[in-house]
């Protein structure tokens, strides 16, 4: 299994090099990002603390990164400095009193989507810099000829994409396994599990469920960026609507919330759904993919509540799991006959 | 000039006393969903959509007079609502929580989807239009007026029905106790259609209201949505007085601040409110300590 994920990545790795078309390449880089982004939001989500404010620290970072290089002239590279502080103290100020008033479930839901709105209006709201419903677009900053410019994070080529984007996302993994592996983990399933429990036995649940929040905030905050530099347009309904909050916590749902891919599987499955929906249907009747969309995300749930990649791997696992222990009765009892 | 000022002041709090009136009604069908069933339908913006829709179809295009346009809207969407229970939320009642509320978000994609293929983006509105009220500097629009008084009657009816009847008791003590009362031979499952029902009902009851003022667009329910959870929350979920009172005080937030800075920054300090409000108090403005 592990070899075999190696040789795709392998796979995946090489493909901008052996000539893909610039569609393809275009659909691997956007499916990267959003991976990214939707591993971010599982980082919190697992641990059941269900957020629908991801598309404004989402749309935080995005505008933040192109309004400092519009208005301001900054690099994208100090602005994203600035965007990463901005969203990380609105996690903060968001996420605190709710872990220490103990905010939980539904609630946490409507108070991270209240703040989503908020974003989200006073985007609207500063039309006159933003760019309103309108959206905006980073200037461009290539002169004739150039391909690249890296103080302003801007490449013609989408080769130099997709090797970021592809780089992000690994980073993007690493730290959920570094989150795994660490000690805070082991507290974190204890919180998920018996909060209570959790805090007889000295853990400071409050402490960190909120390191978690303004990690993920922070990469999600990143994925914004990433995005915006590389679509060179954003508007308020592609980066911070409700939908595009609903639509992360759909792709992490479909894939499986609790494994490492289990959000990248996600991202791929519905960015090829919508994909081949409107290929297939193409434009002349609107709306029809997106009506297929909606009816297959409602059977998902319905049918499919572990993902797609959660409901794999239990399916392979039924054997793995159930010989460890055959061994071990065999051990037990080749002891046992030794013994006598 | 201060006297102006005042004027106007008075004009956005008048305004607000209306639009919560709205809010109130708006927000009661999702709450009554909330407190019997414990399901909160993301969808419930689109629920109101669809309601505006309806209408606009049989009054402009079928042809039928208003009123009976209104009716119809509010048994079909009723309908609606009792077929998004029997079809899409029974199959999870006992799912974790999260995904209940997402699989109504499926429902939002595809309600906003169904009402783009069927009537394209392009904004529509039944084209009534009722004069303004002048009582002095203030003028206020007929419609909101028309709207506060059918708002407030409704909610009116649903409070005795829910308080006098038969199967108004039997929602009421599904929600207080839901192991008990099959055993009192109250069976849940009628009780939880009647009452998706009727959260379909008052849903479109409200969209009957909002065809009068607001143009409809596929995405419009996005526009109600977060606006009406906040207020249920804000009430204390399935508190159906708790969230009559915090609609008149998001309404007036949203009215009073949009006077005083843009529409936007009235919902902006609005939402503001409400995130201070549940830190304060985490089970609603209205609950009892």
């Amino acid at each position: 299994m592990v070899k075999l994920g190696w040789i795709i990545l392998a796979a995946v790795a090489v493909a901008p090099l052996l000539g893909i078309g610039n569609y393809p390449l275009h659909l691997m880089i956007v499916a990267l990002i959003w991976s990214y982004i939707y591993t971010s939001w599982a980082i919190m989500g697992r641990l059941g603390l269900v957020s629908f404010g991801h598309c404004a620290f989402l749309g935080i970072g995005a505008y933040s990164v192109v309004l400092a290089w519009n208005t301001l002239g900054w690099s994208p590279w100090f602005g994203g400095i600035v965007g990463i502080v901005a969203t990380l103290a609105v996690a903060f100020l968001i996420g605190w009193p709710c872990f220490r008033f103990k905010i939980v479930g539904h609630y946490f839901a409507v108070v991270t989507l209240a703040c989503a709105e908020i974003v989200r209006l006073i985007i609207m709201a500063l039309r006159d810099q933003t760019g309103g419903s309108l959206g905006i677009t980073p200037k461009p900053a290539l002169a004739d000829g150039a391909t690249m410019s890296l103080s302003a994070m801007q490449f013609s080529s989408k080769v130099i994409w997709f090797y970021i984007a592809l780089c992000v996302w690994l980073a993007g993994l690493v730290v959920w396994r570094w989150v795994d592996r660490s000690m805070s983990r082991i507290a974190l399933l204890a919180i998920s599990e018996e909060e209570e429990a959790a805090a007889s036995i000295g853990i400071d649940i409050s402490r960190v469920k909120m390191a978690i929040m303004l990690l993920s905030a922070g990469m999600t905050a990143f994925g914004g960026m990433l995005y915006a530099q590389y679509q060179s347009y954003i508007n308020p309904e592609t980066v911070s609507s409700l939908t595009v909050s609903l639509q992360i916590v759909f792709g992490v749902i479909a894939g499986g919330m609790f494994v490492m891919l289990g959000p990248t599987v996600g991202a791929i499955f519905l960015l090829a759904l919508s994909e081949t929906l409107r290929v297939v249907i193409g434009s002349q009747l609107r709306g029809i993919d997106q009506l297929i969309y909606g009816a297959m995300l409602i059977l998902f749930i319905i049918y499919m509540p572990k993902g797609i990649l959660g409901e794999l791997l239990e399916r392979f696992q039924v054997k793995p799991s159930s010989a460890p222990s055959t061994v071990l009765l065999k051990t037990m009892k080749e002891t046992d006959t030794h013994g006598t | 000039m201060s006297h102006l000022f005042d004027v106007y002041l008075l004009e956005a709090v008048i305004n607000g006393v209306l639009f919560g009136g709205l809010l109130a009604l708006l927000s009661l069908g999702l709450n009554l969903v909330f407190g019997v069933i414990e399901v909160i339908w993301i969808c419930y913006g689109e629920l109101i959509m669809v309601g505006m829709y309806s209408i606009w179809w049989l009054f402009k295009v079928v042809g039928f007079p208003l009123p009976l346009a209104m009716l119809v809207g509010v048994l079909f969407v009723a309908l609606l609502g009792a077929a998004l229970h029997q079809f899409i939320i029974r199959p999870v009642l006992n799912a974790d929580p999260i995904n209940q509320l997402l699989v109504t978000g499926g429902v939002l994609f595809f309600l906003q989807a169904a009402a783009t293929v069927v009537f394209g983006i392009e904004y529509r509105n039944i084209g009534v239009n009722l004069p303004s009220l002048s009582l002095g500097e203030i003028s206020v629009s007929l419609t909101r007026i028309i709207g506060f008084v059918v708002a407030i009657a409704a909610i009116a009816v649903t409070y005795v029905f829910l308080s006098r009847t038969y199967v108004g008791t039997a929602i009421r003590a599904i929600s207080q106790d839901r192991t008990v009362m099959p055993l009192m031979g109250v069976n849940p499952a009628t009780i939880y259609l009647v009452t998706s029902a009727i959260g379909g009902a008052l849903a479109a009851l409200a969209s009957c209201l909002l065809v009068l003022q607001y143009d409809m667009h596929p995405a419009i329910g996005l526009a109600f949505g977060p606006v009406l959870f906040i207020i249920c929350i804000l009430g204390g979920l399935g508190n159906l007085v708790g969230g009559f009172l915090a609609a008149f005080v998001i309404a007036q937030f949203i009215s009073v601040g949009g006077y005083f800075f843009q529409s936007e920054w009235g919902y902006v300090i609005a939402f503001a409110f409400f995130i201070l409000a549940i830190f304060i108090r985490p089970a609603g403005l209205f609950a009892k300590r």
